[in-house]
């Protein structure tokens, strides 16, 4: 095992990655505002208009503003990985005695670090303005943000494990994270929709990490708890094993 | 005792072949340079030895580690500095060293001490806390050479390490790579295409032209070999005579001059100059540059993909 994964190589990579998070603060307000304006600016308009179960619009959405925080920063930190290799610094770590997998947990942990930062930020604005929250419901809200953004850190290093260059990182927000987005549960209730968008929804995976944070923060949920939690789970070990897997395939020649 | 040892390595890139029977041993402490135009296979050898590519046949073995069953342990033995920077531009000249010194699992107060030591070698101590963006292409070269020591391995590979420097940061790192070499007792392997820097750093001097190494030897062997000394001559020549005397190596054509070379000519000059009739002549010492365009036929420019 300590040949597969080994803490030091872990420790290195999550140091670089939290360096690179403190010094580049610009990256840390540009990812937060469009949520911020997705509570704020729509949740505010349409709160009179709409209720939910006996919530606010806004507050209904809150939890699902929350997870397109961590969809939007995980993807997006995955897709950095293409940066890496462009200007070579991932060539250092490719030769280095460290182990793919190592390098994959490494990485994933850093965007996981960054996710959470960002969304304690967005809680305690949201704490003042839209829904208070207890230590138990941030806690468990952490916990599942932590599983939700290993789950998507994994998709994005995986796209970046295989794209060559940044061109494609505008395909890549309309065809997947937006889609992943607006197929969910994130903006209103899936019972309540269209078939075909709840059927879409319902195989897509961030769906569930939308529920099980509103059932934790508003206690509502669409799905059984247990349910999504199983999937959530599931697919989080599926696209990391995938990732692990692609990651082994990088190349260090060009 | 042998800290390179290869086996016919042969290396195809589909029809293109791009090492063929590789054999050299390389003895710990040298400086060994691979010295040929571009695409003539040295950065491939180089992968290959670093355990970053794998040879299509043949082996070798880096410090006693083969490079196809224990690459992990070739790692360890070896630092590398590439082509192109690999430096983490957004962290600070310390940093870089110190995620590195993390990734090879170093100590991490004897990695603190270490840091500062060869930060001070490579004089770059004073600007430790400076980001690497802002630094110029040869404290970047600088940087790297420390880093890929940081870990003390027994072999550092430079892949083309002057390439792109301007001629005073050229000898600077010349410096430094000699001042490694004697005070860290490193191997150093490096590839180039520049005559002056494989004949003023290298002990040993391997020529390789199209995946083939043609000559290996001291830079002082390989130039015996074609004289000391050679007469570029433009103008009328009496081959035949000259080439009748015994003090004479070899004559060849070079563009519109002949090259004659020689181990005495000071000496014999008189008797050359009777069956020459210079409109321009030049007597100088051999280089490297003249050893190379004797073996191949052509000077380095020319071969350069």
């Amino acid at each position: 095992m300590s040949k597969i994964i080994q803490i030091n190589a872990i420790k290195a990579i999550i140091t670089r990655e939290i360096i690179v998070f403190v010094r580049e603060k610009e990256r840390i307000v540009s990812s937060i505002i469009s949520p911020l304006l997705f509570l704020f600016v729509i949740g505010r308009s349409l709160n009179q208009k709409i209720t939910i179960e006996g919530y606010t619009y806004q507050q209904f959405i809150f939890p699902g503003i929350i997870a397109m925080n961590i969809l939007f920063t995980s993807i997006r930190y995955g897709l950095y990985l293409i940066w890496d290799k462009r200007v070579d610094f991932l060539k250092e770590v490719l030769v280095a005695p460290i182990s793919r997998t190592s390098l994959f947990i490494g990485k994933a942990a850093g965007g996981v670090i960054g996710a959470i930062l960002e969304m304690i930020i967005l809680i305690s604005i949201g704490n003042f303005f839209v829904l208070k929250l207890s230590i138990i419901q941030i806690i468990l809200t952490i916990i599942v943000s932590f599983v939700s953004s290993f789950m998507i850190v994994s998709i994005g290093l995986s796209i970046g494990a295989v794209m060559k260059t940044m061109e494609g990182f505008g395909l890549i927000m309309s065809f997947i994270t937006w889609p992943m987005f607006f197929f969910s549960n994130a903006l209103f209730e899936v019972k309540s929709t269209s078939y075909i968008i709840m059927l879409i929804s319902r195989i897509n995976p961030f769906t569930y990490s939308v529920d099980i944070l509103r059932k934790i923060m508003l206690d509502y949920s669409t799905f059984k708890l247990s349910y999504s939690i199983s999937i959530l789970i599931f697919s989080t070990l599926v696209l990391s094993y995938i990732t692990t897997k692609l990651f082994e395939r990088i190349d260090i020649q060009k | 005792m042998n800290i390179i040892e290869t086996f016919n390595i042969n290396k195809k890139f589909k029809d293109l072949k791009a090492l063929s029977n590789i054999n050299i041993k390389i003895k710990e402490g040298e400086i060994f340079s691979l010295l040929g135009p571009n695409g003539a296979g040295k950065t491939t050898l180089i992968s290959i030895l670093t355990s970053i590519l794998k040879p299509s046949s043949g082996s070798a073995r880096v410090n006693g580690f083969d490079i196809i069953k224990n690459p992990l342990d070739v790692r360890k033995s070896i630092g590398i500095v590439f082509q192109e920077p690999s430096l983490d531009d957004l962290l600070t000249a310390r940093e870089n060293l110190y995620v590195h010194s993390m990734l090879y699992n170093m100590e991490s107060s004897y990695a603190k001490k270490r840091i500062e030591f060869i930060l001070k070698t490579v004089g770059l101590f004073d600007r430790k806390d400076s980001i690497v963006r802002t630094f110029s292409g040869g404290m970047k070269r600088r940087l790297e050479i420390a880093r890929g020591l940081l870990h003390t391995p027994k072999v550092l590979f430079l892949d083309e390490p002057t390439l792109g420097l301007d001629p005073a940061s050229r000898r600077t790192i010349w410096d430094y790579v000699r001042k490694v070499k004697r005070e860290e007792n490193t191997t150093i392997i490096l590839t180039t295409h520049y005559m002056e820097e494989a004949d003023n750093l290298s002990d040993t001097v391997a020529i390789i032209n199209k995946g083939k190494i043609i000559e290996m030897n001291t830079p002082e062997n390989l130039k015996n070999k074609i004289g000391n000394e050679i007469i570029k001559v433009k103008g009328e020549i009496d081959l035949d005579s000259i080439k009748k005397f015994k003090f004479i190596d070899s004559v060849y054509k070079d563009n519109d001059s002949y090259i004659i070379t020689s181990k005495e000519i000071t000496k014999n000059l008189n008797e050359i100059l009777r069956f020459i009739s210079p409109e321009s002549l030049e007597i100088k010492k051999t280089s490297l540059e003249d050893v190379f365009l004797k073996i191949t036929g052509k000077k380095i420019e020319e071969l350069d993909e």
